[in-house]
């Protein structure tokens, strides 16, 4: 029997808590009563639902979705640190055959049986501290955050399988239960994106989040297959942590382009590597990261921190030997999938790091520093700092998820002020719902910017991924609580929240020494530096120059964000009136306390990664060398682990520069001279205004994929395929025939009238007499049914025994 | 195929129990009377349970006994004379009555030169004189890797169709 | 012993019998009598194969006490429809059920 008390049995049971929570909220808790659309208790009422009924979940049915989310959350942790302390005491986990590790065979493939089961060794132990430890906090943050919401227990049902399957794919040990947690996440995404799919904007989000990541996500899947074909399983250990195996796929020529030079381990790594683009929203699939900010802000959290886009990076750490497999990055040879990821994770830093900088929305901004975040992961294991990217990773889910929680606050906080506003004038209003109404209105607004005939808009475009003449439909403006113009001095109304969100802010700059932000982004670049000047590598350099600049613009914009949030005045009303509810409200505890927990583990996250040279530091935190690295740097085989860089004060000195340099100056712009209401940002007089309106409309990509995939899309079924082909070709190939056959019948009409008309009348004739002889045997007749399948058996047995007799009379 | 030893006690009851089983089977399928028809299929029950006892499967012989003569029997008996009222006395068959005969004999046939006779026309005696007994077959029924998991499955089987049979035939209020 | 290829051969005349019963008959009270023997034909083909070929394995004898449970639900079910049906349309005529009729 099994044992779970083994570690080795253990993570079987770690994603079955949250999955577990999922079935049971869905099947027995998420019971809804039908109430009016336009009753008090439906929060986001929707004009187009007026007379209607519609769902509302039954209170008790909230408080045991809570409970059992909870629950199941909660055991999923545990286990999670029981195994991660295991893990840990463990010394030099990973080599050779110390993980822990069972599987069971899953299914019988013909001679091969494919077999699941799931693989702890150092990055599976790293990931089980924090993927269950971000997810707690968010689970307690959606309870105030969902509080009021008409559908939280669906919610729940979803953020739980959204976490079962993040598990699932952390405790993977082979490549397709990886890939079954990816598709499930993928799916809870979509719904989760279109939580609110009332609002046109957030379903057309949730589509476009879906198709994007669908494309990446098939070719992922033919790495996938294209992988087994090669080696015959997909276990990450018989395939990573065996030379011969890497060997073999790195000096076979690949399928089809093998004559350019490409390995087969080359062409799966370009394959798995587009998986992640799509999934860690890299350049050029990042456009649906942003939109994907019209979820519940719990979902973005987990989007953007614990799960979707971690996994993606993980994935590629978890695949990394293959993707090394031929070259050796540490001294210049590079394969051909550590160059796409090191040039496009460099070139989507710092992108997506010029686009935050003239973003309004709290969250947006968020959005596109997490694209270039992860731009930094990528182009950290382009250039083989595998245990840099990997420690990065984490540090940025921490504080990243506590950025995103902590904006949440703000929104929240920033709607409760918008309503308090409008109490007065509003009978029905409970502020509570402040969060809820806010959405009516915005539904209603956008409703209202339809034309009469437009009404029905709604119903007929589901489907429809991005309709290019919406794109730029005019909304009537109306109060954004996300827009940092309007808020101002929220540091005075909302302090907890503030004070965390600005430590998560700095250690997303990466302020020097104290903060996770800075040790991890150091260690990129010391060892991006630290190759480069062995090697002269052309890439190194490269990277280095680009994630130094990124690194700039990001503690530029925190520093911008942070000023526009908390500092100076109240810009509007709102802002003014802005609170979570009085400070004992279990609104403001359960969506302030994990931001509290977040922001400690947002500072002392990076202590486990400092150098053990680095002057002072050093010797305080990593007296017997660099923790982290050397606990994580046994997932790979001995002689592939990378070499650990010697302290060099200058890209330490780049760090410290940038990141307070970039603090510096945005504080400067917009912290010692706050912005007053209704000015405009200063960011406008530094860049020309087509450089400004440029990166506020993030370079246009969006409007391009537009133009370059939908209108030519739409341009070809109008223009091409109705005129050319259906009016021109099909049309005319009919009346073609149309006329040819007139002649025909013309010409031989009065010799073969009798002739057509004898054929024309015999044959419905004889199909109505065979229908009806037909018929009869219809009869409804369950014996005769019986007999006629007993005759059939009788046939069949027949021919078996005279077959039999045959065979044995031959032989 | 030796009948030359005379006859011995297992196979005058042999021949006993085959005319009470398949003239049984004849009643059942041929008489009018409905009742009678059920008489009919408890003898030829009955049949069946001696040949369990010729068999060595006592316990079969006697839950067959219990179960169908005794309870299935009864509900037959019943069945039959809840539904008598509009019970047609005067045709026993219907009209494709000669293609069923025609069918059925065919399947004996098939059955009977096609398989029984070429694969076990020549076995005579058992692998093995000694049997296993009751109390191995309750073992197997209730221990934890035979057959523990179908018979729980059975008594739910049992109590679904009880409460099926209940819904079912229930007058509808 | 009397050898097994007549034990076999009383159950397929058995297994006939029934299954021309149950083609034939006009009365689904003698339908259902029918299906009954012809699950006593299998049951005792099962004990039959048991007895001469696997006497130490006991999934003989488990089947066929399984077969016996599964005719007991049947035939309770069964009964109970045809109960429902004759409330319904006053008649037990296999005949009159013929709302499949094409």
């Amino acid at each position: 029997m099994v044992n779970f008390n083994d570690v080795n049995y253990l993570p079987w049971l770690i994603p079955l808590g949250p999955m577990l929570a999922f079935a049971i909220i869905a099947l027995l808790t998420n019971r809804s009563r039908l109430v009016p659309a336009t009753s008090h208790e439906y929060g986001g009422h929707h004009p187009d639902y007026d007379g209607m009924l519609v769902p509302v979940v039954a209170p008790w049915s909230r408080v045991l979705s809570i409970v059992v989310g909870m629950a199941g959350m909660t055991a999923a942790w545990l286990m999670s640190l029981v195994v991660f302390f295991q893990g840990i005491s463990t010394s030099k986990l990973g080599l050779d055959d110390k993980v822990f590790e069972s599987s069971r065979n899953w299914l019988a493939t013909g001679v091969e049986t494919f077999r699941i089961g799931i693989l702890v060794d150092p990055l599976t132990v790293v990931m089980l501290f924090m993927v269950p430890l971000v997810v707690m906090c968010i689970f307690i943050y959606s309870i105030g955050y969902m509080a009021h919401d008409p559908r939280q227990a669906r919610f729940f049902a979803l953020i739980s399988l959204f976490a079962g399957a993040m598990l699932t794919l952390v405790v993977a040990d082979n490549l397709l239960l990886l890939f079954v947690g990816w598709e499930v996440m993928g799916v809870c995404s979509y719904l989760l994106i279109g939580f609110w799919y009332e609002k046109k904007s957030a379903y057309r989000a949730a589509i476009k989040a879906f198709t994007t990541t669908r494309v990446a996500d098939v070719i992922m899947l033919l790495g996938i297959v294209y992988l087994y074909t090669m080696t015959g399983t997909l276990s990450f250990r018989d395939i990573l942590y065996n030379p011969e195996v890497l060997a073999m796929l790195a000096g076979t020529p690949a399928l089809i382009v093998g004559s350019w030079g490409i390995s087969a381990a080359g062409l799966i790594g370009m394959f798995l590597i587009i998986g992640t683009i799509g999934k860690s929203a890299q350049f050029p699939l990042h456009v649906w990261l942003p939109d994907a900010m019209e979820g519940p802000t719990p979902v973005s959290a987990m989007i953007h921190a614990a799960a979707m886009v971690s996994a993606g990076i993980y994935a590629i750490i978890r695949m990394y030997p293959l993707f090394e497999a031929g070259g050796h990055p540490h001294s210049g040879e590079f394969t051909l999938p550590l160059l796409l990821m090191a040039v496009v994770g460099a070139f989507t830093a710092l992108f997506a790091a010029t686009i935050a900088l003239t973003q309004n929305d709290v969250k947006k901004v968020l959005a596109y520093s997490t694209i270039s975040q992860l731009g930094f992961m990528m182009a950290a294991l382009g250039i083989g700092a595998y245990i840099a990217a990997f420690f990065h990773l984490i540090t940025h889910a921490f504080f990243k998820a506590l950025l995103f929680m902590a904006s949440g606050s703000v929104i929240h906080a920033m709607e409760h002020g918008e309503h308090h506003l409008h109490e007065h004038h509003d009978e029905h209003g409970d502020h509570d719902h402040a969060h809820a109404d806010h959405h009516a209105h915005d539904a209603h607004d956008s409703h209202d910017a339809h034309d009469a005939h437009d009404a029905h808009d709604h119903h007929e475009i589901v489907g429809e991924p991005i309709d290019a003449d919406d794109v730029d439909e005019p909304v009537t403006p109306h109060f954004d609580p996300q827009d940092m113009r309007n808020m101002g001095g929220l540091i005075r109304t909302i302090p907890v929240t503030a004070w965390t969100f600005i430590i998560g802010g700095v250690s997303l700059a990466g302020f020097p020494l104290i903060t996770a932000g800075f040790w991890s982004k150091d260690e990129i670049l010391a060892d991006a530096w630290y190759v480069w000047s062995g090697t002269s590598s052309v890439v190194h350099i490269f990277v280095f120059v680009m994630l130094a600049m990124a690194a700039f613009l990001t503690a530029f914009y925190t520093a911008r964000q942070l000023s526009m949030t908390f500092l100076g005045d109240h810009r509007t009303e709102a802002a003014t009136h802005s609170g979570l509810g009085g400070p004992r409200s279990i609104i403001s505890i359960t969506m302030q306390l994990p931001l509290v927990i977040l922001a400690f583990f947002a500072i002392v996250a990076g202590f486990v990664g400092v150098p053990p040279d680095f002057p002072i530091f050093g010797s305080i935190f990593a007296p017997n060398g660099n923790p982290f690295f050397d606990f994580v740097k046994y997932s790979l085989l001995t002689e592939m682990q990378p070499p650990k860089p010697p302290f060099n004060a200058i890209p330490v000195l780049v760090s410290f520069a940038v990141a307070l340099g970039g603090l510096y100056l945005g504080w400067r712009m917009y912290g010692r001279t706050p912005l007053k209401a209704g000015e405009a940002d200063p960011m406008t007089k530094i860049l020309s205004p087509s450089a400004y309106k440029l990166l506020q409309n993030k370079y246009y990509i969006d409007e391009l994929y537009v133009a370059v995939f939908v209108k030519p899309l739409k341009w070809f079924s109008k223009n091409v395929v109705v005129v050319f082909i259906d009016k021109g070709i099909i049309d005319g190939t009919i009346h073609l025939i149309a006329r040819v056959f007139t002649w025909i019948g013309d010409l031989f009409k009065v010799l073969n009238l009798w002739l057509i008309d004898g054929v024309s009348d015999s044959i419905p004739q004889g199909i109505i007499n065979f229908g009806a002889w037909f018929r009869r045997t219809q009869t409804g007749q369950i014996q005769q049914y019986m007999l006629w399948v007993l005759f059939a058996v009788l046939i069949i047995g027949l021919i078996f025994v005279v077959s039999a007799g045959f065979l044995q009379a031959a032989g | 195929m030796n009948f030359g030893e005379g006859l011995t006690p297992e196979a005058f009851a042999f021949g006993l129990f085959t005319i009470l089983t398949l003239g049984g089977a004849l009643g059942v399928v041929t008489s009018l009377n409905l009742v009678r028809a059920a008489i009919w299929l408890m003898l030829s029950l009955f049949g069946i349970a001696g040949y369990f006892v010729l068999l060595s499967a006592p316990f079969l012989a006697s839950v067959q006994v219990l179960v169908y003569i005794g309870a299935i029997g009864i509900l037959f008996s019943f069945a039959v004379m809840l539904t008598r009222g509009m019970t047609n006395l005067k045709e026993r068959f219907n009209d494709q009555w000669w293609l069923a005969g025609l069918a059925a004999l065919t399947a004996f046939v098939l059955l009977m030169v096609g398989v029984i006779v070429p694969a076990f026309g020549n076995s005579g005696a058992p692998v093995s004189d000694q049997v296993t007994t009751t109390v191995d077959l309750g073992v197997a029924l209730v221990s934890g890797n035979q057959y523990v998991l179908p018979f729980e499955v059975a008594s739910l089987l049992l109590t679904a169709a009880m409460i099926g049979a209940i819904v079912i035939a229930r007058e509808d209020d | 012993m009397v050898p097994l290829w007549m034990y076999l051969t009383v159950a397929a005349a058995l297994f006939s019998i029934g299954m021309y019963g149950v083609l034939a008959r006009r009365n689904a009270v003698a339908v259902l009598m029918g299906i009954e023997l012809m699950l006593n034909a299998v049951n005792l083909n099962l004990i039959a194969f048991w007895r001469y070929l696997t006497p130490f394995n006991m999934s003989g004898q488990a089947f066929a006490a399984f077969v016996l449970v599964v005719a007991a639900a049947e035939v309770a079910v069964g009964l109970a429809i045809i109960i429902a049906v004759y409330r319904n349309r006053q008649s037990v005529e296999v005949e009159d059920v013929d709302m499949l009729k094409g």
